[in-house]
């Protein structure tokens, strides 16, 4: 178990959080390589369903990253979608999701570093956690 | 009742009229749809017609008279803001409710097959072939009927009766509290049992007057986004997910419990939801046709305290 890396599945804005993590590669910032980018034109385009999706096949945390309220591409996905992920947070981990599993972040282009900083913290929290065992199904196993 | 339905079909007011009439087993009323004014004898009203007649009025086209409790009532405002059915296609008969009768648990009071239940106002008689036993009206309501704070209808053409009194000081979400002050660990579980006898027969999503989608996410195989079987997991999500679709729609009208041939409360996770809404956005569904529903405004400063 010593050698295990969580894989998170990252939700994030094209706009936005997309542009932070590639200028913080431009930028040579260090991080840990643990997740997988998945790029959506707004933050509002996240379903639940991808949410279950990503823990179904297996991810061990999941990351949805968009623009601050206010800043948002469409005027107002951001909006529409936080109300969203406030009543999905609060209904998974009501149902015995454990709280650190799934996070959000607003994050603009230009913040690199706030970048850096969450993409750590999530990385640490999901660590913390262990291997997920919760809305994971069993695959089938390919020989 | 049978005088306003036949009036509104005698005056070519209304095409059809939704109500209900008995069924073929004691405490079981179905829906019963009437268009011709000689056929409305057939139409009765007492304490086990807790079935959604909102869900009859999705997308028709016809002039349509319903009966509606305060639930009913709730779930056709829904059913206006979300473009279902026009106001003006509709006539609504008000009926002020004092509770529906839970037949599982009568039927777990008594012994033997049930052959007939009457009720007065605040008692339920039930005749086993064994013997006749009496209880408080009170004792027997389904759940939601007992936590009901909307018991009159807010949406109505004309009543059948005065208002009752609506309940006050009722604590809705006392079981829902407790859930939340599990650890993670002891929710998993204790929704592992809560959904373990699943069947998966959707029983609570066709009862359900807000599941009316041309494709329900369970019948969708491209992508396939939860599994037909009895996997846990499986189970676990399209519980979930249904839910999470009555977020901010639903009224605790308790069909879909109703309806569950297993007797699963999924009232836990839609009431969560409620609660929620409640706190969060300071919303309540289906009371008012001016109000979009919760998930379709928002404020810049509504609460977000959990992103980082």
């Amino acid at each position: 178990m010593s050698d295990w890396e969580p894989k998170i599945v990252s939700f994030f804005c094209n706009w936005c959080t997309y542009g932070a993590a590639d200028l913080a590669g431009v930028s040579r910032f260090q991080h840990p390589p643990n997740t997988r980018v998945i790029r959506v034109p707004c933050s509002g385009r996240v379903s639940p369903k991808f949410i279950l999706a990503a823990f179904m096949n297996g991810a061990d945390g999941v990351w949805v990253s968009g623009c601050h309220p206010g800043d948002c591409h469409y005027i107002e996905g951001n909006f529409y979608a936080r109300r969203r992920f406030t009543l999905l947070k609060n209904q998974l981990e009501y149902m015995g999701l454990e709280p650190g599993r799934l996070h959000f972040s607003w994050i603009s282009s230009a913040e690199a570093s706030k970048y850096i900083e969450v993409i750590t913290e999530v990385i640490d929290a999901v660590k913390a956690l262990g291997p997920n065992t919760r809305f994971v199904k069993p695959q089938a196993k390919v020989a | 009742m049978r005088e306003i339905a036949g009036r509104l079909l005698s005056e070519c007011s209304v095409e059809m009229v939704i109500g209900f009439r008995q069924g073929t087993m004691p405490m079981m009323n179905e829906p019963c749809f009437v268009t011709r004014e000689e056929d409305v004898s057939s139409l009765i009203w007492d304490s086990n017609c807790g079935i959604n007649l909102a869900n009859y009025l999705t997308n028709r086209k016809e002039k349509i008279a319903v009966f509606a409790k305060g639930c009913d009532s709730r779930n056709i405002v829904n059913h206006i803001v979300e473009n279902k059915i026009g106001r003006d296609q509709l006539h609504i008969v008000g009926v002020p409710c004092t509770g529906m009768i839970d037949k599982r648990r009568i039927a777990g009071l008594v012994e033997g097959e049930i052959l007939e239940v009457s009720e007065t106002d605040t008692t339920v008689k039930v005749k086993t072939a064994a013997a006749e036993s009496l209880f408080d009206k009170a004792e027997v309501l389904q759940q939601n009927c007992a936590l009901c704070v909307h018991r009159n209808p807010v949406i109505h053409d004309e009543m059948v009766a005065d208002p009752v009194e609506e309940q006050t000081d009722i604590d809705r979400y006392a079981d829902i509290r407790k859930i939340e002050e599990m650890d993670a660990a002891d929710k998993w579980q204790f929704f592992e049992d809560l959904l373990s006898p699943c069947i998966r027969c959707y029983a609570c999503r066709n009862a359900c007057p807000l599941c009316y989608c041309p494709t329900c996410f369970v019948d969708e195989s491209k992508p396939q986004w939860v599994g037909k079987g009895q996997d846990p997991i499986d189970v676990r999500t399209f519980h979930f997910l249904r839910a999470y679709h009555c977020a901010g729609r639903c009224t605790d009208c308790g069909a879909c419990q109703r309806a569950c041939p297993v007797g699963i409360d999924m009232r836990l996770l839609t009431r969560k939801l409620e609660k929620d809404c409640q706190e969060q956005f300071g919303w309540e569904a289906g009371l008012s046709l001016e109000q979009r529903p919760a998930l379709d405004v928002y404020q810049p400063n509504d609460p977000g305290a959990f992103i980082k």
